[in-house]
């Protein structure tokens, strides 16, 4: 089986930096990434993108460019269209590619799988024609496509920016529906003296604001009982905002409430994790140098706690520093500068995250509401099932099936932890989150059955 | 309606339920779909309701469709290429 | 404050505390359920639901007979159905030389007395199973056996048996057992708790507890492993294993496949995690796959491994202790308790409030790990090896 001193799972802006940085050092370094070409979600098709595409995505998406640059120079094995489906206690991982499987062993290895859009439970956002706000700018990154009847709603930084690139692209969104409560801005506002290190992204979110403004995009602030309409498709998006009911038809609505870490493969390695109650998500525990607490596993980039595109190359710098400092290399002389950067990077933070808070609307959802998309189970179902005594996720997803689609209680867990976590009066830290099991992703039967038959390691009973 | 910002670019064809479809080369058989007005690509297994892409980027796994014979494929994460069959993902196929 | 004190002290709320606390209930006791994580979580949550008489180790067969009345009757016992559905378990025979087997072992059930398992030939076993591949040549059938939802059944059992009084201490671990007087002690890291009467149905970590007791014996933590698919069209009715190959086949009313056979994971008891080894579970994929050629196209979505704990002649303990009068043990079911736990549960339920019982149980006695038992007497000499 082939080892490598570091593997890499993700080729967004930390396992791309996290690679580079590694190869400078002298580490022989893989990247597995299931997408065809790197960049990640963020920097989506960043090599490939024509120069008119990245002029009106901007400068952060351009910046995008240099980092996969330095990657491909680095000289670190990299597989594209790679799908990790498990990863075990002695760091052998299994990934599929090409229409088989293959294993590697990794001395360090490296998550970078990023974050994925909060679930947002909503009555109608199983209909076609809704999608994400990540999954309408993806399209956009992707293959130009816009809509012109789109409509945003939700909360959060990428509402903002999808907004402002689709006005640049020349088709502007038909209505933005804000969900943030008029509350959330004094709750924010202590938060102001903090974030100024900041101060560029706040700029950056202000523009974007003024822009979507000038371009005459309706804005309704403050919505709730949000409710999208349709048969087979999406048709209309109701909600109250200023004490009134409105209603928007359109085919294409986007939702968004944030982005959080994508835990599946932290998780699947049984790493703990802690509930952020200001991130309103489940972090993997992390050592000041991103190490997780099953030693030679490090989470670079959002998995280790939302920070953006800017702190994710810098964590993949940091983790690869450490590695290579564990190997006995010498020390990078910008770590020091690299922390420091990383901390006023993360500025503002606290700030973006009180005033974009998940909204109530998503985090209780109504009892019809189906929150489990796999298996259609409402929330009504869970909260029945905590009343029969259904202590976590665990039980309720061995009991419903909720989470046992082949999404994997990725579209669902987080919300359905909230849920249970109210119906029982505690914390979603005390009820924890789905135990992850593989295949981190479904896995042809007739693939497993051809796996390269290697001896079973030494039982590790 | 779906528009394209730009239309330069090779193209690749491929059907979804015998119809023509045209895509970017490059780009996935979910976004091509989109782009030509398709958002339905497969029906709930648990209760037949339509369903199409959410996520786009490989994890709600609404967007399984059948390519070539082969169901449970992820429109998303997959590249068109020229002359694949692509159908939409009916709930009889998968359970009765 | 809760109530600290109780007619009989349970250790383990799995399918067989859980059940033993149930039918202990409906005897009158008062009963406490000590369970160190929650109802179920482990290998009674998370097994592959088999509810099977067919392929037992003999000496099972009778409780596993009684046991499987219960299954028919289970939701008068439960209020629940259990997700319990009347199917075939069949064992497929890939050559005739297995098939041998196969009759050989019906004829030794039915002088015992029992015509549960029948011979299927080449004809009768494509009747049962139309999927499967040309090459197999028969089986042996029980046919009026089944599956249940695991989960369910445990949790449905913890609710009836609370409904009835039951208390259920979780999130509750057992440390220490000692007897004071005539009454059992069990110091946890919630409190001690004190009953006139004690059963050990700790799984994986039974052990420890009969160790306290002063009659140790080895429970080795395994975790059988198991595949689930995602939804198929129907085409198989019958709980399907394979007399050559470890095997355990079903598909749910769902459409999902779920695999296992009694392929073992990496179990870690102390830490409560359980690990999969895919590069044996290819194996199982394999087998699969050649039983059910139209396994080629389903894809995996979930893989589970429950703990619990394995015997080393693969039969549990269902016995009274050696050395306290007035404890029980029902322990190391050796990754095929599920089918068993009804019946256990109310043959631990009358040991507990009467002394005794007319089951056959003394071929699960503890004494027969004690290093002076008699390996001619009631030792086992079958080992087994499906999972439930």
């Amino acid at each position: 089986m082939n080892s490598y001193d570091v593997v890499i799972v993700g080729a967004g802006p930390a396992g791309m930096a996290c690679a580079a940085e590694a190869r400078q050092a002298g580490l022989s370094t893989l990247v597995l990434d299931e997408q065809p070409r790197p960049g990640g979600q963020i920097f989506r098709d960043i090599e490939v993108s024509d120069p008119g595409r990245r002029a009106l995505l901007g400068k952060d998406y351009a910046e995008g460019a240099r980092i996969a640059e330095a990657f491909r120079a680095s000289g670190a094995d990299y597989v594209s269209g790679a799908v990790v489906w498990n990863i075990d206690s002695a760091k052998r991982i299994d990934y599929s590619a090409g229409g088989r499987s293959h294993s590697v062993e990794a001395k360090s290895l490296v998550a970078a799988t990023g974050a994925i859009e909060r679930p947002t439970p909503m009555p109608g956002w199983t209909l076609p024609g809704v999608t994400t706000v990540g999954a309408a700018q993806i399209l956009l990154k992707t293959s130009g496509i816009v809509f012109e009847d789109l409509v945003l709603v939700g909360s959060g930084p990428l509402l903002w920016l999808a907004a402002s690139q689709m006005i640049t692209a020349g088709v502007p969104p038909k209505a933005i529906v804000e969900t943030v409560p008029k509350s959330r801005y004094r709750a924010a506002a202590r938060h102001v003296l903090r974030a100024l290190p900041g101060w560029r992204y706040l700029a950056k979110g202000f523009a974007m604001m003024r822009a979507v403004k000038r371009a005459g995009v309706p804005v309704h602030r403050d919505a709730e009982d949000i409710a999208i309409e349709g048969d087979s498709a999406a048709t209309a998006v109701t909600f109250t905002s200023g004490s009134k009911r409105h209603r928007i038809e359109t085919a294409h609505v986007a939702l968004h409430q944030g982005v959080v870490p994508n835990q599946q493969m932290t998780r699947v390695m049984n790493c703990q994790h802690r509930f952020d109650e200001s991130q309103r998500a489940f972090l993997p525990v992390l050592s000041e140098d991103f190490e997780t607490t099953v030693p030679g596993v490090f989470v670079a980039g959002d998995g280790a706690g939302i920070g953006g595109a800017k702190s994710a190359a810098m964590r993949g710098r940091l983790v690869a520093m450490r590695i290579a400092e564990t190997a006995g290399k010498p020390v990078s002389g910008e770590r020091a500068k690299l922390r420091t950067a990383l901390a006023r990077d993360a500025a503002v933070r606290p700030l973006l995250e009180a005033l974009y808070a998940p909204s109530d609307d998503v985090l209780s959802p109504a009892d019809a509401v189906m929150v489990c998309r796999c298996e259609e189970i409402t929330a009504g179902q869970i909260r029945e099932a905590v009343a029969l005594g259904a202590p976590g996720p665990n039980q309720v997803k061995s009991f419903l099936r909720a989470g046992m689609g082949p999404c994997q209680g990725r579209m669902c867990g987080l919300a359905v932890s909230e849920i249970i976590a109210a119906a029982r009066g505690e914390s979603p830290s005390t009820v924890d989150y789905y135990r992850i099991r593989p295949p981190l992703k479904p896995l042809l039967l007739s693939e497993l059955a051809g796996l390269g038959a290697e001896a079973p390691r030494e039982a590790a009973e | 309606m779906p528009q394209r910002i730009d239309t330069s670019g090779e193209t690749v064809r491929f059907t979804f339920e015998g119809r023509d479809v045209e895509a970017r080369a490059g780009e996935t058989i979910a976004a091509a779909l989109i782009a030509s007005g398709e958002t339905t690509t497969r029906a709930s297994v648990v209760s037949g309701a339509p369903r199409g892409p959410f996520c786009m980027m490989g994890v709600c796994f609404e967007c399984l469709v059948e390519i070539d014979g082969v169901p449970n494929r992820q429109a998303c994460m997959i590249v068109a290429e020229p002359g694949m069959t692509v159908a939409r993902q009916t709930a009889d196929e998968v359970a009765a | 404050m809760t109530n600290r004190t109780a007619d009989l002290l349970v250790i383990g709320g799995g399918i067989h505390g859980c059940s033993a606390a149930l039918h202990a209930a409906m005897r009158g006791l008062d009963v406490v359920v000590i369970e160190k994580d929650t109802v179920g979580r482990h290998a009674s949550g998370v097994n592959a639901g088999g509810v099977r008489r067919l392929g037992r180790h003999y000496a099972e067969v009778p409780i596993s007979q009684r046991s499987m009345e219960i299954w028919h009757r289970i939701e008068d016992l439960v209020d629940d159905d259990c997700g319990f559905q009347r199917a075939p378990q069949i064992k497929v025979a890939e050559s005739e030389a297995d098939l041998d087997e196969l009759k050989a072992r019906a004829a030794h059930l039915r002088a015992m007395g029992f015509e549960h398992e029948v011979v299927l030939d080449r004809g009768e076993l494509r009747a049962h199973l139309p999927a499967v591949a040309e090459h197999c040549v028969g089986g042996l059938a029980s046919l009026d056996d089944g599956f249940a939802q695991p989960y369910q059944t445990t949790f449905a059992f913890s609710r009836k048996a609370r409904s009835l009084g039951v208390r259920f201490e979780e999130n509750c671990r057992a440390q220490r057992v000692t007897r004071v007087g005539s009454d059992f002690k069990v110091t946890t890291d919630r409190g001690v708790f004190s009953g006139r009467r004690l059963l050990n149905c700790g799984g994986a970590w039974a052990g420890e507890i009969a160790r306290q007791l002063g009659e140790p014996v080895e429970v080795e933590p395994t975790a059988p492993m198991m595949l689930v698919t995602g939804r198929m069209p129907r085409f198989c009715t019958a709980v399907v294993g394979n007399q050559s190959r470890p095997l355990s086949f079903k598909q749910m009313a769902n459409g999902t496949v779920v695999i296992g056979g009694g392929l073992r994971g990496r179990a870690l008891p102390e830490t409560n995690v359980s690990e999969l080894i895919f590069s044996e579970l290819r194996r199982t994929a394999e087998t699969a796959i050649a039983i059910f050629p139209i396994m080629k196209g389903a894809s995996i979505v979930r893989s589970w491994a429950g703990i619990e704990g394995r015997m080393p002649d693969g039969i549990p303990v269902i016995s009274p202790s050696s050395t306290q009068e007035g404890a029980y043990h029902a322990f190391g079911f050796s990754s095929h308790g599920f089918q068993m736990g009804p019946g256990v549960g109310e043959i631990m339920a009358e040991l507990v409030a009467t002394g005794r019982t007319n089951a056959p149980i003394a071929p699960f006695a503890i004494t027969r790990f004690a290093p002076e038992a008699d390996a001619s007497g009631s030792s086992p000499t079958q080992t087994e090896g499906l999972s439930a």
